[in-house]
């Protein structure tokens, strides 16, 4: 069943995949959901909230991903969904 | 017609505990006060003729054929309109009534066309039924006088007619429309003689404010109103309760049967979601199920760019399994996944599920709910513990203000939506908080107190202003939440809210609404009484979906307003079975009953009943699913009855990611938009061929009853069940109802449940089990389920989609009554003669300024895409916003909505779009694009022998 290469369709192919890598996707997506809790009033709770949140929601891949970028230097994540991260992947 | 099986006991049934005693023909009756007569005596198996009086309405007391002699009464007074009194003594058959009631059904006969052997009513007409009760055997007056014989047919309605000639004017229609559906479109005009019943200002039906809800064809009394579908094939012989497959009501139909063909829908009058009304969708828009597009024989192909094979069943399961075999083994055992939807009932979604889990093993199973009321599960189980509304439909009958945000119930729920208009009428107030002027703003005999019109994406901002306006001036209802709530949590937020960043002359600026009118909406609100808060997509579908859902039920929680009835949050369901899909854990990463994967004793329990060890890691929703198709990590998707190619956002983003994949099994109808990039499709069957269970948006689990064989040759349960067998994971039910007995046995909130229980009551509402073995109207009474109300902090955050000088306005996106979701189903109706394509609201101002005129072909760019609508020009939107529906693929509504998300449950933010709007000649390319793909899809279908038998 392999051979259905992109472009098949003939109407799929856009710029706006080229504009959806994954580890800036996910780099929004933990920010977004660090915006959430910026309004908490205690940092620790905010941290914990983020890293609870990522940790029920996102699959192990997501993560292991977010890591890579982080690792390779990868810019764009805010600062407490950073921390969040951190402590969810101490390595 | 009424129902060929239901008794009519002539007026409505009244509540009341005082129980009264009467003598009816000698016979000793107790029924409620308030009870009439008419019915009283109806119960006591004693007919009292009738013509202008139906059980569904109030009392008219215009026919005099009910009349009766009342022992110390003077007169003869109707008994439609008498109400029961202790130790009154009726008499229903003497002379003088008997010549009474045979010279008024002498004087309706000699007006009536003789025509009863060819008439559609023969056999159910109430004026015939009544002349043989009153014995009438001439007419003295002969039938050469004036008369109305001669009446103009109106068969403008692609559904019913309306035949002057066969009119009593009784009435029942007009006051059907008026008092079930609340419309208003029907009246008596003229005067004695003259009176005639007119749609509007006597103008066609098709041209009136009729919508075609059913209700005046259901109240006549004669073959005045007649289904077409009865005129053509003529009387049912048998019928059999099911449950509408459409919006999140969930109404209970009876489907009158010839045999296996379905003569006509009527809603079922002891349904407990609709109480037997119903609207154009599920009254009539069931021709789908028979449609020529529909497909009924498996097919596969190696490429989409391969014409379509028509193969056996076995060879079309094997197939699909060996592909997901051979794409596990290659790209790993996560590459592949499930997506059910609200369209399938409890048992289907939940064999979905379970297949991925323990087949595929992994938990890569989402839901349609992912794209709508996610946020609701997510929202409201953080602050009360539950991911379901709070109430049932009937509360609102309780409710003293009606607080609509985000919904537009006059066309997305329209059942529910008359019964709240009923409630309105009775002078419960209205506010509503919408950027477009829904109908409910403004409809007949109602009017909103307060329309607060908000920018798109400005809801949080909105709540929060009026939460302000609650905490800083004293309206909390303080008992309640030291009682009830966190306190804690409280005074956090407390704090947060009455911040000055909050209140509404703050916020006036992001929502741009009147700060003062921000401050009487949340005063009628906090003091008016029982206030109750119904919402919709236009709550969920946001960069802050779910902190909305929050913000409202800390609202809810803040004044007191949850735990009785005519109170409460209440989330209005878009499909028929959004809350069922959702309850039966086809979310990636919760477990049947909203129970997380992560956790040991719940995992360990359904690894036990399953068998298999399962994963304790979420799996992938639907929009990482694509990321991750784009990443070539996820490369086979089985998708039941769910069309993410039309109803997912940024189009050309969802199907790059569905041209990626290796193998994508569709099991639905019709060859769908995502059926055009499958390589397996599988034939799926229609409600009325479905045994099962859907559970509405009051937590109301109903059944789905076959009327019909499976025309595909099995239901979707047996599908999932012979795939997963296939893949090698077993599974044997032999019917639905075992399914539901597996649900029941793992699923705490469903314990009490199993068909034969449902079908003893009626309907259930979960939680159903030791506790609540009736079910549960009313939740969170005495206690929340997470024991105390968590009040959480809600920040307003701007959403990242803005507007600029490129992209000046905002685009919203909505539906609309006649049509219904994607429109796979209704497309295929005569619904399209109401709404036949896509439009785009503009308002005047901003079609003026760009030379836009009502009609004209505008151009919509967003940011992901563009493409081409027609102009509505109206001042139903602001100015600044404009909006649309998305029922139709080649509108491409979803080529120019982003994939920006909820943060918490990535629920897309269809509500909120920056794009321009430009008169323009042609289609945009993407249009151009979708036809030349579509036609090439539609050409490798054209010599497969697949398709549905007429």
């Amino acid at each position: 069943m392999s051979g259905a290469a992109a472009g098949d369709a003939g109407h799929d192919g856009s710029n706006q995949a080229a504009a959806h890598g994954t580890a800036e996707h996910l780099v929004k997506m933990a920010n977004d959901i660090g915006d959430f809790f910026r309004a908490e009033p205690v940092r620790e709770d905010a941290i914990a909230g983020i890293a609870n949140h990522i940790s029920r929601y996102w699959t192990k891949r997501m993560r292991e991903k977010l890591a890579a970028h982080l690792k390779n230097g990868g810019g764009g994540l805010d600062e407490l969904p950073h921390e969040a991260f951190r402590r969810i992947n101490p390595q | 017609m009424l129902s060929i099986v239901e008794q009519d006991l002539g007026t409505p049934h009244r509540d009341s505990a005082t129980l009264v005693t009467l003598s009816i023909d000698g016979r000793e009756v107790t029924v409620p006060e308030g009870t009439s007569v008419m019915r009283a005596a109806a119960l006591s198996d004693v007919k009292i003729p009738k013509l202008c009086a139906t059980e569904q309405l109030e009392a008219f007391g215009s026919c005099r054929l009910c009349l009766v002699q009342i022992e110390g009464m003077k007169g003869l007074p109707a008994s439609c309109t008498t109400p029961v009194a202790q130790g009154m003594k009726v008499t229903t058959q003497n002379k003088q009534l008997a010549d009474i009631r045979r010279g008024v059904m002498e004087l309706y006969i000699s007006d009536h066309p003789l025509d009863c052997l060819t008439c559609p009513a023969n056999g159910h007409c109430e004026l015939q039924d009544m002349a043989g009760v009153v014995g009438l055997r001439e007419v003295r007056y002969g039938y050469e006088g004036a008369n109305h014989l001669t009446g103009e047919k109106d068969i403008s309605n692609p559904y019913f007619t309306f035949d002057a000639s066969k009119c009593i004017v009784c009435s029942r229609c007009v006051r059907a429309c008026d008092e079930q559906q609340g419309t208003f479109a029907l009246t008596i005009q003229g005067r004695g003689f003259d009176s005639t019943v007119a749609a509007s200002q006597n103008v066609p039906f098709m041209d009136s404010e009729c919508v075609s809800c059913g209700a005046c064809v259901q109240a006549c009394p004669t073959a005045t109103l007649s289904e077409k579908s009865l005129i053509e094939k003529g009387q049912a012989e048998h019928s059999v309760i099911t449950t509408c497959a459409y919006c999140g009501v969930g109404c209970s139909f009876r489907a009158e049967m010839q045999g296996e063909e379905v003569v006509r829908m009527v809603p079922d009058k002891n349904g407990h979601a609709n109480h037997g009304h119903s609207c154009v969708k599920g009254r009539f828009a069931i021709g789908y199920a028979t449609h020529s597009d529909r497909i009924v024989k498996p097919m596969i192909r190696a490429k989409i760019s391969d014409p379509w094979r028509e193969v056996s069943w076995e060879e079309a399961i094997s197939h699909a399994a060996k592909e997901l075999k051979r794409i596990q083994a290659k790209y790993g055992r996560d590459s592949i996944g499930g997506i059910t939807s609200s369209r399938c009932t409890n048992e289907e979604t939940y064999v979905v599920q379970k297949l991925v889990r323990a087949g595929f093993g992994n938990n890569n199973v989402d839901t349609c709910a992912r794209v709508c009321h996610s946020p609701t599960g997510y929202g409201l189980k953080q602050t009360m513990g539950e991911s379901a509304g709070t109430q049932n439909f009937d509360s609102v009958m309780k409710a003293d203000v009606i607080f609509v945000i985000g919904a537009n119930p006059t066309d997305g729920h329209p059942v529910f939506a008359s019964q709240m208009k009923r409630r309105l009428r009775q002078g419960a107030k209205l506010i509503v908080a919408d950027p477009r002027r829904i109908d409910l703003v403004r409809t007949p005999h109602i009017e909103a107190q307060y329309h607060l019109k908000l920018k798109p994406g400005t809801n949080v901002a909105l709540i929060n202003s009026i939460a302000h306006v609650v905490v800083t001036e004293g309206l909390v209802k303080e008992e309640f939440v030291r009682e009830r709530c966190e306190v804690p949590s409280f005074e956090k937020w407390r704090t947060f809210i009455a911040l000055p960043i909050n209140s509404p002359e703050a916020m006036e600026l992001v929502t741009g609404v009147p700060a003062a009118s921000v401050r009487a909406a949340a005063r009628l609100f906090a003091t008016a009484g029982n206030g109750a808060i119904y919402y919709g997509l236009g709550v969920t579908e946001h960069s802050q979906g779910s902190t909305m859902v929050m913000g409202i039920a800390n609202l809810a929680m803040a004044t007191g307003n949850l735990g009785r009835e005519g109170v409460g949050v209440n989330p209005l369901r878009g499909q028929n079975n959004v809350q069922g899909s959702c309850d039966m854990g086809s979310f990636p990463h919760e477990f049947p009953g909203y129970r997380h994967v992560s956790d040991d004793s719940v995992r360990h329990q359904f690894e036990a009943d399953w068998g298999v060890p399962l994963l304790n890691e979420p799996g992938l929703r639907i929009p990482n699913m694509f990321e991750a198709a784009l990443d070539g990590e996820f490369k086979g998707l089985y998708i039941e009855g769910e069309d993410i190619a039309q109803s997912d956002p940024n189009t050309q983003h969802v199907t790059a990611a569905l041209t990626s994949m290796e193998c994508i099994i569709v099991q639905d109808l019709f060859l769908n938009e995502s059926a055009k990039f499958a390589h397996v499709f599988l034939p799926g069957c229609s409600f009325l061929e479905k045994d099962g269970t859907f559970t509405n948006a009051e937590r109301r689990i109903s059944r789905v009853r076959k009327v019909m064989q499976p025309k595909n040759g099995y239901g979707d349960w047996e599908i999932t069940q012979l795939l997963s067998n296939a893949m090698g994971y077993p599974m044997h039910y032999a019917h639905p109802s075992e399914i539901m007995d597996e649900i029941a046995r793992l699923t705490p909130t469903f314990t009490g449940v199993s068909f034969d229980r449902i079908d003893e009551l009626g309907s259930i509402q979960w939680p159903c089990n030791d506790a609540h073995p009736d079910g549960t109207p009313t939740m969170h009474v005495g206690e929340f389920v997470r024991g105390k109300g968590k009040f959480l902090v809600t920040e307003y955050v701007p959403t990242h989609e803005k507007v600029n000088a490129r992209y000046p306005l905002i685009l919203t996106t909505g539906r609309i009554l006649s049509q219904y979701n994607v429109g796979a189903q209704t497309r295929r109706t005569e619904n399209n003669q109401w709404h036949s394509e896509d439009r785009v609201e503009i308002h005047p101002h901003d079609a003026e300024e760009r030379g836009i005129a009502e009609g004209d072909w505008v151009g919509i760019a967003s940011r992901a895409g563009d493409t081409v609508l027609r102009a509505r020009v109206t001042e139903r939107v602001q100015p600044g916003v404009v909006y649309t529906t998305f029922h139709f693929p080649e509108s491409g509504a979803n080529v120019i909505t982003t994939d920006n998300s909820d943060w918490a449950t990535n629920c897309p933010e269809y509500k909120v779009t920056a794009v321009q709007a430009t008169r323009v000649a042609q289609p945009s390319e993407w249009q151009k694009r979708f036809r030349e793909f579509s036609h090439t899809q539609e050409s490798l279908l054209k010599d497969a022998d697949v398709f549905v038998a007429k």
